[in-house]
């Protein structure tokens, strides 16, 4: 366990700190690539909550996809010469943060939440397939989300197209 | 002191601030996608924290729809940000202002 509490320390003060340059970075192409370290170390934080198929869908999906779509976004709008700077809500925009972060803060703190300490025994993956394909489960909502990613990718390949 | 559930749940509510912050604060477009991208992180580590820490598989699956939201919301949005910046030229948020009367 205390390999897990190291490991979960360090991708916390990782994913934090990238998180942190990624909104007070200038420079949005740097940015970006802060954006997918701190993909990575959630995709370690996956690990350390013993969520194996998370994490690796983690790295697919995010550093694998969406990230190069980012990247991809900043190169063909040339705006990183101009950095990212901050708009007139700034302040507001820290103060609603600094509140949001103080009232989750007191709610988690001042719970009594129920939790069985040790990690699960089956693996993850196992019981996420049987818990997504079972009869009562959710077959539904994952064939809703496949239309959802037909018309997700219909709908950007008609916003891009030339008319 | 033992990692547990509190320290994961505290660690998604700062990157949810963090992801906020950023939402709010900043101008480029694409910079507000990213922090939109940090928020759901978030979101999605509590859920699979409170799968492991209550030995319940749900909060994984949900982990799983919110990627597969999260890729096509990242899709439709960087399109409409190359559709804007290709009519204007910018991707400054302040100066989408194509649907205010």
């Amino acid at each position: 366990m205390m390999g897990l509490d190291i490991a979960f320390w360090v991708l916390a003060v990782v994913s934090v700190s990238t998180a942190l340059a990624v909104v007070l970075m200038r420079d949005v192409f740097r940015a970006a690539l802060f954006l997918v370290l701190c993909f990575f170390s959630v995709a370690g934080i996956y690990v350390t909550l013993s969520a194996d198929f998370l994490a690796g869908a983690q790295v697919l999906i995010y550093v694998g996809a969406i990230a190069v779509l980012i990247i991809f976004v900043i190169m063909l709008t040339r705006e990183s010469r101009q950095g990212s700077p901050s708009g007139r809500l700034r302040l507001p925009a820290i103060l609603i943060g600094l509140f949001f972060l103080i009232t989750m803060l007191f709610v988690v703190l001042n719970t009594d939440w129920h939790v069985v300490a040790e990690p699960p025994a089956e693996s993850a993956t196992t019981a996420i397939a049987q818990a997504l394909f079972s009869e009562d489960g959710f077959v539904l909502a994952f064939e809703i989300a496949a239309a959802l990613l037909l018309a997700a990718v219909i709908g950007a390949i008609a916003l891009v197209r030339d008319k | 002191m033992a990692v547990g559930l509190e320290h994961f749940l505290i660690l998604s509510a700062v990157l949810f601030s963090i992801g906020l912050y950023g939402v709010l604060a900043k101008r480029n477009a694409v910079i507000i996608l990213m922090s939109i991208e940090i928020m759901l992180a978030a979101v999605s580590i509590s859920m699979a924290a409170f799968s492991r820490y209550s030995h319940v598989i749900t909060g994984q699956v949900f982990v799983i729809f919110i990627m597969v939201v999260a890729a096509a919301e990242v899709a439709v949005g960087l399109a409409l940000i190359i559709t804007i910046y290709r009519r204007k030229k910018t991707v400054d948020a302040e100066k989408f202002d194509l649907m205010k009367w």
